[in-house]
């Protein structure tokens, strides 16, 4: 979706202010924000790409003017009523209403652990890949209005495929329920005066990681040199 | 929010889907075993150690998994600064990172002046650490917009020739492990 999330390129948000000796946690609820979102991804019912959806679906207004565990809090607020877990009249009371809906799995202290390493998001392929280290493409110019992580700012535009990552979840139709469905993904440079014009800095490079059906080949003609590498011919 | 998130937590243990337990040992291990020390640890063993570096350029997962650090760092790339070359990491969706080697990310890092221009004024978020690189030093900013995450290998400073691994930990910031800052000088630790 065509969010305030997607901030790449944006001007007017000011300098970046980084803060000397930042505590791990502003405030212990923070950590227990976290913490929950942790454990309730691990119940198997949503995955990251959707954990990241309902972030994204918060108002605008309400993104840009809360803190990162603030968005937290409301993304998961969001989804565990979305998914059914919980009640806007539990939420009111504070307490537990309602009898509790089967869930596939819960986290308990002694999986804990596990939860410390990411789980791979690489699957067999059910293709080869259709481009190749060196290839020039073009990125397509898509808006969904569902999740999707292309961003604005490199929609459209000729870039060089520089390394092939394996293939992947596809988060765009994870989030649309289409199930994982597998893609490959690529890391795709740019120069930055393809995405910015040409005032911009000629010794800037900018890559996205991009899933397969985000790409097509560059057309003959439609190639900018400046990228240096090869157009494919159709 | 404290009374807010207090509340959401009572309900969900009620209803059984948390374990406060399981809740404590998380915070617990971002806030005292996963940090910047261990991204530290692994590019003082790249400056010291060429064939670990090798290594870790080639298959980043693979190296690390081989120091035994708490979590396994999947999908994870290393990517080299030359002084021809200066690599940035930045997520402008959200807030991608290298949780395993570096631990949760800053605010800045999350924040929408970072978010939105690393991307197109890298030499002025840069200056906004301080950091000037040369006019024709190359910047790759690299947009973390899968589950691929990134950690920056910053140049080894000049004069830490001879220095242990232990020594050499310490001049790595984690600013300089994202790309938007260098390694401190030898002089900078006591």
């Amino acid at each position: 979706m065509n969010g305030v999330h997607d901030m790449g390129g944006m001007h007017g948000f000011g300098k970046v202010e980084p803060e000397a000796n930042e505590p791990v946690f502003h405030a212990p609820w923070e950590g227990r924000v976290l913490a929950m979102n942790r454990a309730m991804g691990y119940l198997g019912l949503w995955n990251i790409d959707i954990g990241r959806f309902s972030r994204e679906t918060l108002p605008p207004h309400v993104y840009l003017g809360s803190s990162y565990y603030k968005k937290w809090e409301l993304g998961l607020t969001n989804l565990c009523v979305q998914f059914g877990l919980i009640g806007d009249d539990e939420l009111a009371a504070g307490h537990a209403l309602h009898p509790t809906k089967p869930v596939p799995r819960t986290l308990t202290a002694a999986a804990a652990p596990k939860i410390l390493s990411r789980s791979s998001f690489e699957r067999p392929a059910s293709a080869p890949a259709k481009f190749k280290v060196g290839d020039c493409v073009c990125t397509r110019n898509i808006n969904p209005p569902s999740h999707t992580r292309l961003p604005r700012y490199a929609r459209g535009h000729s870039g060089v495929i520089e390394c092939i990552r394996g293939c992947h979840v596809f988060p765009d139709a994870v989030v649309t329920g289409k199930g994982e469905d597998p893609q490959w993904l690529y890391t795709v440079v740019f120069e930055a005066r393809e995405l910015w014009g040409d005032a911009a800095d000629p010794t800037v490079k900018i890559s996205i990681e991009a899933w397969e059906p985000y790409l097509e080949a560059a057309r003959v003609g439609s190639f900018d040199e400046r990228s240096g590498a090869q157009p494919i011919p159709n | 929010m404290q009374l807010r998130v207090r509340a959401l937590e009572t309900i969900l243990t009620e209803k059984g889907y948390v374990d406060p337990k399981a809740l404590d040992f998380i915070i617990d291990a971002y806030e005292t075993k996963i940090g910047p020390h261990i991204g530290a640890r692994i590019v003082a063993k790249a400056w010291a150690d060429p064939d670990f570096k090798n290594g870790l350029l080639a298959d980043a997962t693979a190296a690390v998994g081989s120091l035994g650090f708490t979590g396994r760092a999947i999908h994870l790339i290393a990517v080299e600064n030359t002084p021809r070359l200066h690599n940035m990491v930045v997520c402008t969706l959200c807030s991608c990172y290298p949780w395993e080697v570096l631990g949760l990310p800053p605010v800045w890092y999350k924040s929408a002046p970072y978010r939105s221009r690393a991307v197109i004024d890298p030499r002025g978020v840069l200056a906004d650490f301080g950091v000037t690189l040369p006019v024709d030093t190359e910047i790759r900013v690299w947009d973390s917009t899968a589950e691929t995450r990134y950690l920056v290998v910053p140049m080894r400073p000049a004069g830490t020739e001879g220095w242990g691994e232990e020594q050499l930990a310490r001049l790595v910031t984690r600013d300089c492990m994202i790309g938007t800052g260098l390694a401190l000088p030898p002089g900078a630790v006591p």
